[in-house]
């Protein structure tokens, strides 16, 4: 077994329990990637089986059928508390943006709506500090303001496993357990504990998803891995970014930074 | 290809030093930019009309870009040909402190970049000392911008020799100190032609020598309870173990409740339970007995268990908006514990430009100081050096985190062990009542308690008052520091348990003197407030009169009608009081008497008035 995924495994379900320890109501979005699923794995890990609080999906409507059908699958499995979030039309969205941004936008008004419903203290999600510039700046407990934003440039301290979780009630937090695995920890994590995820992942006529958005603003890459095993040679050459394939990225040079400012994830 | 572990080095040093640039250029010389980056650089430098930026590689945030300075931590990986690095880039403005040592705490080593034209600035040692205060003793120095000095060598060794003494000041010693220049890439990946004279490694062999740290398996055990989980069935706790290890059949002990049970089994899934659980590892434990377990406590073995206090010393780096007084009340988290604290004391500020001590009334945003905190309540806790994760702490007011520190409890006593209580004793009752003794005498039992540094006249006073009261016809004794160690106390020393044994003892006689009717003049440092309010509770009948005998440190130090305050200043005596080892004053002392204003003539006078005004009887 590798140090490294154990001390990345148990770092991360330190931040899970402390999480439910201190935030609640706590939730989780489940996007249904292999992030998410690994998060719901270790969640499953940290609370001996159970997952003791309600995982969300920010539903567009334009999920993947095979997306659909894996959730629809591991429902059933898992025995999970499910919410299904339907994200507001995309008219709804702000119009200065890019349009896969505004898009994307949509999970964020989703998400903004479900919190101010359901009054959650916290929320769990699986990004990773490595998947993109703007994530790396990410805090493990990340507070938002009372509308959903994030204010990066003022930023609580944060040292020493000493986690912040006391804020004013009308502040969401933001719960970051994965910040520091990287996309290939992730496929060895996944190998070794033998997570479910969801076929597109693995080529089929040369070409698999790497990074599973909605199906109208997410790219499949030219590859041939069909196996984990493939996955995890393939990224450990390529030098292309794990999000090349996630449109909303590459618009304009400032778009996810804008996005994340006004609390998409 | 199994993954290594990645090393985490915090890049820091004085802002414009060249710490984003460094690490840009190291990528580019690794070949590790995203493909097109280098051109995309140079196009962005073109376009701006500025030299091509190596640091913009690195900045993400447009402001960052915009202004050219890293606002908010980056990690960026560095995978060089024998190990991963996870290179955290840390701003270096001063009003960024927060960032920067959120960045730095996350790390195991640094890279401290210094500017070989300018030198060690403000923020290169104050960077320095916060790597020291947070644990971060693992070191290599780069002199950057060699191309701005024409790489010569004499330049260098002058740093050299500075940032290495400063340094050493700090206890930190580097691995290695390397000349570079970001600009040139010289001596980054390949020694180059720029530094012939340069014998020592290149950056990248210094970083790949640097050792990983290893989890703290062979310390005595910690866990921080992090949580309870009831079912129906069981309840198990949940906590990471922060050192040592536990296994099946261990008894722990829980602080401060004093409370402990075995361990009956210990939980996971979906693997099989495990019988140990170390360092670095979540628990999940059933206990053999039902125990009211709670979040915040720290459990241990039964030996080798942590320190209990209200009291202890720590050295602070401070972030607050306000600065930081005598009296401030906040919040303390240390480990899953959070607990009120107030401050009781700043005893000094660190100068960051000398990195000496030097008096403060405030500490203010920024700056590093020791003072002493005091919760309302016991405080489970370790010696950072002892071990690092339940001797260190955030401070919080109200929903901000305005600073954090490392604990230095030695100075004070462990109230677990006083705390040792006697069972199966039935009290038995005098036939002589208190009122009858008092009639005999004229007047009531009393202990009037001496408190104050050495040399402040506290056996003057109290042999004095002494003289004084017997002259008035009053039942009465003197219990004096030296007379005591020399009999009843014979077996205990000076460290803090036998201090805080020695004033337990006397307290207690103390009491009995008091019950027997005498007034006990009891005179001795008792530096503790614990200690003291312990000797008060002793004594029945609210007859107890803390009399704080006050002088300056200074004057007490001039006067030192021992000797022993030279010892101390010249290391004959350790751990004495006022010079290494705490004095805590005295809150609210019944009487305050300043032996620098007043003679003891005076001072007697004012004691005798008090003790006849005390020990009155009722008429």
């Amino acid at each position: 077994m590798s140090d490294h995924l154990h001390a990345l495994e148990q770092q991360s379900i330190h931040v899970i329990r402390e999480a439910y320890a201190r935030l609640k109501p706590l939730a989780m979005l489940w996007s249904l990637g292999k992030d998410s699923n690994s998060l719901l794995w270790m969640v499953r890990k940290a609370f001996l089986g159970q997952v003791p609080f309600p995982v969300i999906l920010l539903d567009t409507g334009n999920e993947f059928p095979e997306v659909y059908a894996f959730r629809d699958r591991l429902l059933k499995e898992w025995g999970l508390d499910y919410i299904n979030a339907e994200c507001p039309p995309v008219e709804e969205t702000d119009a200065s943006l890019p349009p896969a941004a505004r898009a994307a936008a949509r999970k964020t008004l989703g998400l903004k709506r479900l919190i101010a419903a359901r009054a959650f203290r916290g929320i769990l999600l699986g990004i990773r500090r490595d998947e993109q510039a703007i994530r790396g700046k990410e805090r493990v407990f990340s507070p938002r303001r009372p509308d959903g934003s994030w204010d990066f440039r003022d930023q609580p301290a944060e040292f020493w496993d000493q986690y912040q979780t006391d804020f004013p009630a009308e502040v969401h937090v933001r719960v970051h357990p994965l910040l520091a695995w990287t996309e290939l920890d992730v496929w060895r994590y996944i190998e070794r504990e033998g997570i479910p995820v969801c076929e597109l992942y693995f080529a089929r006529g040369g070409k698999r998803f790497r990074s599973l958005g909605e199906s109208d603003i997410t790219f499949p890459i030219a590859s041939d891995a069909a196996s984990i095993a493939d996955i995890i040679r393939e990224l450990e050459q390529t030098r292309e970014s794990e999000r090349a394939g996630r449109a909303m990225d590459h618009e304009r040079e400032d778009a996810f930074e804008r996005l994340r400012a006004a609390g998409y994830m | 290809m199994q993954p290594d572990t990645p090393l985490a080095l915090v890049l820091a040093g004085h802002v414009d030093h060249g710490k984003s640039s460094l690490l840009g250029r190291l990528l580019h010389e690794l070949d590790l930019l995203p493909a097109g980056k280098a051109e995309e650089l140079a196009a962005l430098s073109a376009r701006r009309s500025v030299p091509l930026e190596w640091s913009f590689a690195l900045d993400s945030f447009q402001a960052e870009r915009d202004q050219a300075i890293t606002l908010d931590t980056t990690r960026v990986r560095v995978k060089t040909p024998k190990r991963t690095l996870v290179v955290i880039d840390a701003p270096g403005h001063k009003e960024l402190l927060k960032n920067m040592i959120g960045g730095a705490s996350a790390a195991s080593a640094a890279l401290l970049v210094l500017d070989a034209q300018a030198g060690a600035e403000e923020q290169t040692l104050r960077h320095a000392y916060l790597l020291k205060l947070l644990g971060v003793r693992e070191l290599v120095v780069a002199i950057n911008k060699m191309d701005l000095v024409g790489y010569d060598a004499a330049t260098f060794r002058g740093r050299e020799k500075e940032v290495g003494s400063a340094l050493k000041r700090l206890g930190l010693k580097p691995r290695a100190i390397v000349p570079v220049s970001a600009r040139d890439g010289a001596n980054l990946k390949a020694p180059g032609d720029f530094l012939p004279w340069h014998r020592g490694p290149t950056l990248l062999a210094a970083l790949e020598a640097l050792p990983v740290p290893r989890a703290e398996k062979a310390l005595p055990l910690r866990l921080p309870v992090q949580d309870v989980y009831r079912s129906d069935t069981r309840r198990v706790i949940a906590g990471r173990v922060e050192s040592g290890r536990l296994a099946v059949g261990d008894e722990l002990m829980f602080s401060p409740s004093g409370r402990s049970a075995r361990i009956a089994s210990l939980c996971a899934w979906p693997q099989d339970a495990p019988t140990s659980v170390e360092a670095g590892e979540n628990a999940s434990i059933v206990l053999d007995r039902p125990l009211v377990v709670e979040r915040g406590e720290l459990a241990s073995h039964l030996d080798h268990a942590p320190k209990w206090t209200a009291v202890f010393d720590a050295e602070v780096f401070w972030l607050g908006a306000t600065p930081l007084a005598p009296g401030r009340e906040l919040t303390l988290q240390l480990a899953t514990r959070t607990a009120p604290v107030r401050v009781q004391a700043i005893r000094h500020r660190i100068d960051v430009a000398t990195l000496e001590p030097q008096p403060a009334a405030t500490i203010i945003s920024g700056e590093v100081a020791r003072i002493t905190l005091r919760g309302h309540d016991l405080v489970a806790l370790d010696d950072f050096t002892a071990l690092p994760a339940t001797g260190r702490f955030v401070l919080r007011d109200g929903f901000i985190t305005v600073g954090g520190g490392i604990v230095d409890a030695s100075g004070y006593p462990d109230q677990h062990v006083a705390r040792a209580t006697a069972a199966n004793l039935t009290p038995m009752r005098h036939e002589v009542t208190d009122a009858e003794r008092a009639t005999r005498l004229g007047h009531a039992g009393a202990v009037v308690w001496f408190t104050g540094l050495s040399g402040a006249g506290k056996s003057t006073l109290a042999m004095g008052l002494e003289r004084r009261l017997f002259d008035a016809g009053y039942g009465v004794y003197v219990l004096d520091g030296d007379n005591i160690r020399r009999g009843l106390n014979a077996n205990l020393g000076f460290s803090p348990q036998d201090r805080q044994e020695n004033i337990r003892r006397i307290g207690e006689v103390a009491a009995l003197f008091a019950d027997a009717g005498l007034i006990c003049i009891a005179s001795f440092i008792s530096p503790y407030r614990d200690d003291r309010q312990r000797a008060r509770e002793a004594t029945r009948g609210g007859h107890f009169f803390e009399v704080y005998v006050r002088a300056d440190l200074a004057v007490c130090e001039a006067r030192d009608p021992k000797g022993l305050y030279w010892k101390a200043r010249h290391g004959e005596i350790k751990g004495f009081t006022g010079i290494d080892s705490p004095y805590e004053e005295p809150d609210t002392p019944e009487l305050v008497i300043d032996t620098m204003q007043r003679d003891a003539a005076a001072c007697i006078d004012q004691l005798f008035e008090f003790v006849r005004t005390r020990c009155r009887l009722p008429a």
